[in-house]
């Protein structure tokens, strides 16, 4: 994979919490409008590695990191880098939904707001519920609580909010983690309908899903990325032993 | 519920008995303040200043500056508490320093009231020379109810569930905005109960205005916050030990007034609580 087709361009990532060595020399290369999954048992640092990305990990007291991660070419962990910027470039998605105990609009405009955005908020409020397959359900009720509607539309809520803010690069932490399989399957048609203009990067606890929906797929154990390539070939012969288990589900 | 078995009815009912043990003086202070004080209670005696050496006429001057003070103290109290409850909460890091801090929060919590007041005649009326007055009252009672307000705001902002935060800054939003916009409206109702348990304890204190704000006896409301002030506290005090011959009901119906006013205070401040969250809830 030539460096040139990176959007995401990780170098010798090497994550500490502590002592504790939660990422172990990370190298890889994430391609645009694919979808990227990661996979890993419990612990492996594959949600670490995701919150690398847009920096959440800057929240916890203690971490160090080193290596380089380029985003657009650009080093995030470089000291001119402006976080802000970043994170309304990298969008994230979280395990739980999480909308603000506010309206459904008020969810939805809350980046553009925090930008100082205040004109065409309608338009971009129908754009982006349309976008994210949520208007039809919740179009004349938009003034209504965010915490009013199911888990699997407060979902596409949060993925709704994120893509207000216009991010090329959407992470997705388990996003469906906490949902029944219905609302899986639309965040999962979801994705692959964003995929056009967003570069999507998941990690999920669920294998059929990654197979499901993944252009390409790594797998993470105690920290190390073991193995990453075409999910086809991840799913079908690993060259690692180690990935084979846990795919065939002799661990995890 | 229904207890079955010895062991359960006796647990049962000395659960029971403290409930009625600590309800019985409160009741018992309602009602005696009530039965006894209520006849001196009318419009003249809420409207009127004190006549004849207290001994006729109302309480007026000392119900405006009980609230004069209440006010005052809050204004100052609330928003510096909070201010520092943010900073403690969101801010600081999880250090030796902050434990500390901590430390000495809490123990400022403990002071005796009239710590304060002499640290308020000390600090206030001499050295910065503000004078017996409105404004040095209430200077010292916010200092007196700023443990309070912070550790009731602290614990309200640690409540807001980090998964917002989370949320709110990874769409971009900055450190404060995400404060502003997304934790402190959800930390607002405990943050007032905080406020409520401070006024309460505001209105009702007499030691720390006793050196820094409280008038013997000023016939008219004060005129500028360097003003003395009467307050209901100081002036209960006054009629029930420093003045002879006084009408028991004038000093049972003075403490009505006092405590009614703390309820009315505390009740508006749970209504304004509830109606916040009424409002955020939906």
């Amino acid at each position: 994979m030539e460096t040139a087709a990176c959007i995401i361009d990780v170098n010798k990532l090497n994550f500490y919490y502590g002592k504790f060595q939660a990422l172990k020399d990370i190298t890889l290369c994430l391609k645009p409008h694919k979808i990227t999954a990661f996979i890993g048992p419990s612990g492996c640092g594959k949600s670490t590695f995701l919150r690398t990305l847009n920096r959440m990990n800057d929240l916890i007291a203690g971490v160090r990191i080193n290596g380089k991660v380029l985003i657009d070419g650009r080093n995030i962990y470089a000291p001119d880098m402006d976080v802000v910027e970043l994170r309304r470039r990298v969008g994230m998605v979280f395990q739980r939904p999480n909308p603000f105990p506010m309206s459904i609009y008020d969810n939805v405009t809350y980046a553009p707001r925090m930008k100082g955005q205040s004109r065409g908020l309608d338009d971009l409020v129908e754009r982006t519920l349309v976008r994210a397959a949520l208007w039809d359900e919740v179009k004349d009720k938009l003034k209504v609580s965010a915490l009013s509607l199911s888990g699997g539309q407060q979902q596409r809520l949060c993925i709704a909010r994120a893509l207000a803010a216009d991010p090329g690069i959407l992470l997705m932490d388990e996003p469906c983690s906490s949902l029944d399989p219905v609302s899986t399957l639309r965040i999962e048609e979801l994705m692959q309908d964003l995929k056009s203009e967003y570069t999507i990067i998941i990690v999920t606890h669920n294998m059929q899903q990654a197979a499901r929906v993944a252009d390409y797929t790594g797998f993470f154990l105690s920290g190390e990325l073991i193995e990453f390539g075409d999910s086809n070939k991840i799913f079908t012969k690993p060259d690692d032993k180690r990935t084979e288990g846990y795919i065939t589900g002799r661990f995890g | 519920m229904r207890p079955r078995g010895t062991g359960e009815w006796l647990a049962y009912g000395l659960l029971y008995l403290s409930i009625v043990l600590v309800t019985l003086p409160v009741a018992a202070i309602f009602f005696i303040l009530v039965s006894r004080g209520y006849s001196a209670v009318n419009w003249e005696f809420l409207s009127s200043a004190p006549r004849m050496g207290m001994r006729a006429g109302g309480i007026f001057p000392a119900i405006m500056g009980t609230l004069l003070l209440v006010l005052g103290t809050i204004a100052i109290a609330l928003p510096l508490g909070i201010m520092a409850a943010i900073y403690l909460s969101e801010y600081s890091s999880r250090g030796r320093l902050n434990r500390l801090i901590h430390l000495a929060i809490v123990n400022l919590a403990g002071v005796p009231s009239v710590v304060y007041g002499l640290f308020g005649l000390g600090a206030f009326v001499l050295f910065l020379k503000i004078g017996v007055s409105l404004l040095a009252g209430c200077l010292t009672l916010a200092l007196m109810i700023l443990p309070v307000i912070i550790t009731a705001s602290e614990e309200a902002l640690q409540a807001v569930p980090q998964s917002f935060r989370e949320a709110s800054l990874a769409l971009g939003a900055t450190r404060w905005k995400t404060i502003w916009n997304v934790v402190l409206p959800s930390a607002l109702p405990g943050i007032l109960t905080g406020a409520i348990l401070g006024v309460s304890r505001a209105a009702g204190e007499t030691a720390p205005i006793l050196f820094t704000a409280a008038a013997f006896f000023l016939p008219r409301l004060p005129r500028s916050i360097f003003d003395q002030v009467m307050a209901l506290p100081y002036h209960l005090y006054i009629i029930t030990t420093q003045v002879p011959n006084i009408p028991q009901k004038v000093q049972y119906g003075t403490a009505l007034v006092l405590v009614a006013l703390v309820l009315l205070i505390n009740a508006s401040a749970i209504v304004l609580r509830s109606y916040i969250r009424w409002r955020r809830s939906w």
